[in-house]
């Protein structure tokens, strides 16, 4: 049974109903599962709940979920460059879950590792506490959070070997990791898919036990904020 | 008064030689263009890297190198990257010295708020709670009134809190400040700017 298939349409295929949980990983539009998402949108499922750091731009990411509808609910520590994003909450169309950016990342690495809740100290005496179970640890005062496991998991990676070993490139690892192991299935999209061999085992970054389906790109890889200096003169 | 690049400079001498640094989004991330000769800091990103460098040269930006501002960076040669959950254990587990974060108010009990305005600004926390949680040494660096010359630095925050009592010092236009049992305790004034001056600006109580 092979991992690999030939459109991100065909890797989602079966895997997409509506009111899904998805757990997406790319911090602002880097990394993030460009492929995936659009096949998403083209699919017409509804009712998602997006477990994502962020939600994408106007029109590129998940906004285009959010321009669509597609999206009931995000979980997100940051939404502030999307517009349509904050218009729609504002306006009460779309439910938000903001959580903060590590206790984020740690509830999807812990629904992976099998770890139904933690104890953190970020938050507390915040309104993200509010509602949730205190415990105080040498003095400390800690709150419970909750491990997510999400219905699907869509992630973009470097590259990949076709058992789905996956590497990722500098900063675009981010939430990708543990967006992948905390989904109950897990689709990658890679820049490029290399023969089994050619990756080094002690390189890899998620191992393909996570990795259930993979497509190849050819990905945009947007820049969200384009920031140079001048070249000093010789 | 300090303009925003002399507080980014005035912020850049609370860094200790040998540490590894967050720093925030806005005038934080001017500190990394003033840090001071002999002193050797390693910048963390949140988004999965440390050993943070400087913007590319035009025409060298990489879309898979960016910082937690999402501008594009460059790597250094010890700069080593790693998933975001990796990047929290470090934050949360206190390996991070210090965090340099900007503020929309912050109170004299150290009580920190930078991340909405209900109603109106919906943005959200990204890192900011769990730096404030988990490193070891908290510095704000704002403004110290508003537009319309109101104080931020008060006696309790109004909007919603990124951390409770999680300031150590507020660097601002107006001069350096402590939080200290009691209040707030003055470390310097800015240039031009006299005690009474600050006083005048700050809503918070002032000891010592």
């Amino acid at each position: 049974m092979t991992k690999v298939y030939p459109t991100a349409a065909a890797a989602l295929d079966g895997l997409l109903r509506d009111n899904l949980m998805i757990a997406a990983g790319g911090f602002g539009l880097c990394g993030i599962p460009e492929l995936l998402i659009a096949a998403i949108r083209d699919s017409g499922v509804k009712g998602l709940t997006v477990a994502s750091n962020n939600a994408g731009v106007d029109g590129f990411g998940l906004g285009q979920l959010l321009e669509t509808r597609q999206v009931k609910k995000m979980i997100s520590s940051y939404v502030g460059e999307n517009a349509e994003f904050m218009r729609q909450y504002l306006s009460g169309e779309l439910e938000l879950e903001f959580n903060p950016q590590g206790t984020l990342a740690e509830r999807m690495r812990a629904g992976g590792a099998g770890i139904p809740g933690f104890y953190t100290k970020t938050g507390v005496g915040t309104v993200i506490a509010e509602g949730k179970e205190h415990h105080d640890f040498d003095g400390q005062t800690y709150i419970l959070e909750r491990g997510i496991v999400a219905d699907l998991a869509i992630v973009k990676a470097w590259k990949a070997d076709p058992s789905g070993n996956l590497v990722f490139r500098k900063t675009a690892r981010n939430f990708n990791v543990p967006a992948a192991t905390c989904g109950k299935i897990c689709v990658a999209e890679v820049e490029e898919i290399v023969p089994l061999g050619s990756l080094d085992p002690d390189t890899i970054h998620l191992p393909g036990i996570y990795v259930h389906r993979l497509v190849q790109g050819p990905h945009e890889k947007r820049i969200e904020q384009r920031t140079v200096r001048k070249r000093e003169s010789v | 008064m300090w303009d925003r690049n002399q507080i980014a400079a005035r912020a850049a001498k609370e860094l200790q030689d040998g540490t590894y640094v967050n720093l925030g989004i806005g005038i934080p991330t001017l500190v990394s263009n003033y840090i001071p000769p002999g002193v050797n800091v390693t910048l963390q990103s949140e988004n999965g890297m440390l050993g943070m460098g400087p913007f590319p040269f035009e025409g060298e930006e990489d879309p898979d190198l960016i910082n937690a501002g999402k501008q594009t960076i460059t790597e250094l040669p010890q700069t080593a990257y790693f998933d975001s959950a990796q990047s929290f254990a470090m934050i949360r587990g206190g390996k991070i010295a210090m965090a340099i974060l900007g503020a929309m108010e912050v109170s004299e009990e150290g009580d920190l708020a930078n991340w909405m305005i209900p109603g109106k600004l919906v943005k959200g926390m990204g890192g900011a709670m769990d730096l404030v949680a988990g490193v070891g040494r908290v510095v704000v660096v704002m403004d110290h009134t508003s537009k319309h010359g109101e104080s931020k630095v008060l006696k309790a925050c109004t909007l919603p809190l990124t951390g409770k009592a999680v300031v150590n010092r507020i660097i601002t236009n107006l001069g350096v400040l402590d939080v200290v049992p009691g209040g707030l305790r003055i470390v310097e004034l800015a240039d031009g700017v006299s005690e009474a001056d600050l006083r005048a600006a700050t809503e918070a109580t002032i000891v010592g």
